[in-house]
């Protein structure tokens, strides 16, 4: 029986230590410093905007932890000792370890900014984050976002739902343009101004100015614009969560750095979630990913190789989803904001300005390369086994009714799609009805 | 539009204050002639309870609850003078029972007895409380489609908000409820103003005066429909929703209310075709039988559907679509917690324990319903009256008002609907409804119904969850990749409308066994040689 410590109680660390239980008797340690229990980090928001309550999203019940034997200790790690096998907790004890599982995700950039420590100037990350904005939103005037990612809208949604006005400033020339095409881009950009978000485009934040008690007051711009607020929200990305690892003698880049196995260059040390970096990126992938699902299945495979069935870390074909105030969206496979040389691309767009599918497939070969849908909902198993069987476009347009994933009576607009691919493209591929069969087929 | 929803609420509070007020007016003159048919109709024989009923009550003005206590008071005197006596005349004693005497003895002459201004201004009292509510329901809820932004999930505040988060507003809600279903089960004869009301509505279409149950199928009609219009509003975007919404509503006004009604008037058995045993308890009473049974050919059509309805229809319908096409798209009680329960829906318990007692109290039910109704048809056809000791001295009778009251009355009424505000809206529907657990066993077990589980989108952010009226943990199945199939589930479609990442769909799928369960590992980041390669070392 092995003393294994995981640092870090995000879905990384908690799916290991669920698996390793699954498989294997040994002693299991989760130490996290934010909140005793795992909760979804993902479902913050919804705290702040009412829609759930704190203890909503935590996926176990309390009772979990002591029935399947995994001891939880709230406290941050303020180093590691990789001779001794032992962590320094800053509440002053030391814990020995058999087997080291870094699993400490995250933490908002800052880039410099003066002022950036005042009060009320926030990231939106973690539990603490939380309770900063639920704490400064009470009186808040207005608030400015820093930040066009999926975090800066997110936080934008929040402090709406509130009837704060947010003014929210995203360096690019059209939101999150850096990862969607223009059209997308662009479609969001709508959406964002019919909200009554105060959107800037191409503005960045030069100051944060406090008031004499130590609070923001005002921001200014680089387009000499001094913006009166109370709150401010830094969301312009992640990094990984390794500062105390600094000289522990663990291999460090950006983040702790891995193999395939997860291993770091030290013995009975792993890492994985958003703070593990592969040495080498997997396929198109980026060598940190900081990303829900790539997270509980680096978990997963670390739990195997520690009970003894060495496993490579698989994330399989890329997709991802997120939803941008009312609209959703997921992406399977590979559409990047400009095509690449060898590629095409074909986009349709609803007339209500609010759906959109756009396919990104090789010039040539006709591969079927990625899609971002935009309020349709797509089946990933189907799209995962277009990707496997590498199918063309052709077949995916045809066979496009499989993969609607909407709910029942929701318009259908796969003979709309077709129609465009068909004019612009001098085809006449047809819809083929939805097939069950098809559907259930492993590639 | 703020405004027009804040006049909205003083227009409804005004018809909710004229509704309830009105309890505590009014004046009750009792008529020699309705007095006599009375103590005929009644049968009752006790001299000193009618001679002092007489003097006290008859031609003589004066409130119900007076006239109430009068009787019930005089009914005791009589009961002890008569005990007292050497030889005791059973045949002259009133049974008093709280949860009986009331409705059974006193409202039929309270009812006959309402005179002055609301017998008869009906109209202006039916404009007052119904209308004013209904109008001002609706312009609370119409400003939504504006004030909510775009159309979207649009829960803001619910769990911040005392009337949704079990605050104070939700406690006097709750209080409301229960009090209401208190005085219509067991008081009727305190609310004959309220059911006035609908007088003037029952008249036009039955041509009989409006009765407690009445009032209840109009009000009931009433209250889904401005909260449908709420629903409307709110899940605009979601067809599902609205589809479901419209459908659940018109079975409710048409079925339950409007086709039984005009039956009345055409002198036929009242009668609700949607509504199937074991959740219609009394389809296999003796009176029932024996109404249907004399009712002609329409009667007979009757009884042989209801036996259908619940034999073919309901298990075969299930195995295509899920329970969900009778308990969110045709059912009453299904259709009252989808429209008025929604805002409380979030109030569900999701914890694994209360699924413990889910799992037996629903079944409990189905178990008790089925025994009482065997044991009803067993005296029907071997010609036993049902007031007859069967054993320990219970009679079939005995049996049936004990699932009358503590399964027919306290649990769905006064419980399933009264604690809306407290535990969530499908309380009757998750721990009580022997039809749902009937429905559920075939669901489970053999249906082409499933919620599929978006591969590997899911995010574990719980919405699902919480938004699940049946406290169906979905979330712990989708973060696995599993499909849900559990047999509580009715099928709203909420958890996949609240989905920010597309992850739930309700879908009939093919009934292949493993696909409905199956989960796809590939997805999940586990590759299936390697599971296999797992298995091996293990």
């Amino acid at each position: 029986m092995k003393n294994i410590v995981i640092i870090g109680n995000g879905v990384a660390g908690i799916t290991a230590a669920r698996h390793i239980r699954k498989k294997s008797d040994h002693k299991i340690t989760i130490i996290s410093g934010e909140t005793k229990y795992f909760f979804s980090r993902t479902a913050l928001m919804y705290v702040f905007m009412g829609h759930m309550k704190f203890e909503h999203t935590q996926p176990y019940e309390n009772w979990f932890w002591k029935k399947n034997r995994i001891d939880l200790v709230q406290s941050y790690v303020n180093n590691v000792d990789i001779n001794t096998k032992t962590l320094k907790l800053d509440n002053g004890e030391t814990l020995s370890y058999d087997d080291l599982i870094i699993a400490t995700g995250s933490k908002p950039n800052k880039f410099g900014w003066p002022g950036q420590d005042l009060k009320a100037v926030t990231g939106m990350y973690s539990k603490q984050d939380l309770d900063t904005i639920t704490e400064y939103a009470k009186d808040c005037k207005r608030a400015v976002i820093v930040g066009g990612g999926l975090i800066g809208i997110e936080m934008a949604e929040m402090l709406a739902s509130k009837n704060i006005p947010v003014t929210f400033l995203v360096r690019e020339a059209s939101f999150w343009n850096g990862v969607l095409p223009a059209q997308e881009s662009e479609m969001i950009n709508r959406h964002i101004k019919e909200h009554h978000i105060d959107l800037r485009l191409e503005t960045n934040l030069v100051e944060i100015l406090g008031d004499e008690h130590g609070r923001v007051k005002a921001i200014t711009t680089d387009k000499g614009e001094t913006i009166e607020c109370n709150l401010v929200g830094l969301t312009a990305g992640v990094s990984p969560n390794v500062n105390f690892l600094k000289d522990s003698g663990i291999e460090l880049d950006r983040g702790v750095l891995v193999n395939r196995q997860l291993e770091t260059n030290i013995p009975n040390i792993y890492a994985i979630g958003d703070c593990a970096q592969q040495h080498q990126a997997i396929g198109e992938r980026r060598p940190i990913e900081a990303v829900w699902y790539t997270g509980r299945m680096m978990g997963e495979t670390v739990a195997r190789t520690i009970c003894g069935t060495p496993s490579t870390y698989q994330p399989g074909h890329w997709f991802n989803s997120a939803k941008f105030l009312d609209i959703e969206y997921q992406t399977y496979g590979w559409i990047w904001a400009k095509p690449r040389e060898n590629e095409a691309r074909f986009y349709w767009e609803h007339k209500d300005g609010k759906k959109s599918i756009h396919i990104n497939y090789d010039k040539n070969t006709k591969e079927f390369i990625g899609i971002n849908n935009f309020g349709i909902r797509m089946r990933h198993n189907v799209f995962d086994k277009w990707l496997t069987e590498k199918r063309t476009i052709e077949h995916v347009l045809e066979h496009l009714k499989d993969a609607n994933f909407d709910p029942e009576f929701y318009a259908q607009h796969e003979s709309e799609i077709i129609q465009k691919f068909n004019i612009e493209n001098g085809t006449s591929l047809v819809t083929k009805k939805k097939s069950w069969k098809r559907i259930f087929q492993k590639a | 539009m703020k405004t027009i929803k804040n006049i909205g609420y003083i227009i409804t509070f005004l018809g909710f204050a004229f509704f309830i007020g009105s309890i505590f007016t009014g004046t009750y003159k009792v008529t020699p002639d309705t007095y006599h048919s009375w103590i005929e109709s009644k049968g009752i024989k006790s001299e000193i309870f009618i001679e002092n009923t007489k003097n006290e009550i008859v031609n003589k003005e004066m409130s119900a609850w007076d006239l109430s206590n009068i009787i019930l008071k005089n009914a005791k005197i009589s009961n002890k003078y008569l005990k007292e006596q050497q030889e005791i005349e059973w045949n002259k004693i009133i049974h008093i029972k709280w949860s009986k005497t009331s409705k059974e003895y006193i409202y039929p002459l309270v009812r006959k007895s309402a005179t002055g201004w609301f017998i008869n201004n009906t109209f202006l009292w039916f404009f007052l409380t119904f209308g004013l509510a209904i109008i001002g329901g609706l312009l609370v809820f119409i400003p939504d489609y504006k004030l909510l932004g775009p159309a979207g999930i649009k829960n803001n505040g619910l769990f911040q908000h005392s009337a949704t988060n079990r605050g104070i507003i939700g406690l006097l809600t709750a209080f409301f409820f229960v009090s209401f279903y208190i005085f219509l089960y067991f008081f009727p004869n305190l609310i004959v103003n309220p059911i006035l009301a609908v007088n003037g509505i029952s008249k036009a279409l039955n041509g009989n005066s409006a009765s407690q149950w009445f009032l209840y199928g109009f009000m009931y009609c009433s209250v889904m429909t401005v909260f449908a219009v709420r629903m409307f509003i709110k899940y605009r975007h979601n067809k599902y929703q609205m589809i479901r919404t419209g459908v659940v509503l018109f079975f409710q006004v048409a079925f339950a209310f409007l086709i039984p009604e005009i039956l009345v008037a055409f002198n036929k058995p009242w009668f609700d075709f949607k509504n199937a045993w074991p959740l219609n308890y009394t389809f296999f009473f003796d009176w029932n039988l024996n109404t249907l049974i004399n009712s002609g050919n329409l009667g007979v059509f009757m009884l042989v559907w209801g036996i259908v309805l619940t034999a073919v229809i309901v298990p075969v319908m299930v195995y295509f679509y899920g329970k969900r096409w009778y308990c969110s798209w045709v059912c009453g009680c299904g259709g009252l917690a989808e429209t008025l329960g929604d805002p409380y829906r979030q109030l569900s318990d999701k914890s694994l324990f209360s699924w413990k007692i889910e799992r037996w109290l629903i079944h409990g039910v189905l178990v008790f319903a089925t025994i009482m109704t065997a044991l009803t048809l067993y005296v029907y056809f071997a010609e036993i009256p049902s007031w007859k000791e069967l054993f320990w001295g219970i009679s079939v009778y005995d049996v049936q008002t004990w699932y009358g009251f503590f399964i027919g009355s306290i649990f769905s009424g006064v419980i399933g609907t009264g604690f809306y505000p407290i535990l969530g809206n499908r309380v009757w529907c998750r721990f009580g409804c022997p039809l749902a657990a009937y429905l559920g066993l075939v669901q489970r077990f053999k249906s082409r119904f499933r919620i599929t589980t978006n591969g590997g989108q899911c995010i574990s952010c719980g919405n699902c969850s919480t938004y699940c009226e049946q406290g169906i943990d979905v979330r712990s199945y989708a973060q696995k990749g599993q499909n849900i199939v559990r047999s509580s589930c009715v099928g709203c479609g909420v958890c996949s409308a609240v989905c920010p990442r597309g992850v739930l769909k309700l879908e009939n799928g093919d009934d292949t066994g493993s696909s409905r369960t199956e989960v796809n590992d590939v997805l999940l980041g586990n590759d299936i040689d390697l599971l296999s390669m797992t298995k091996k070392n293990d």
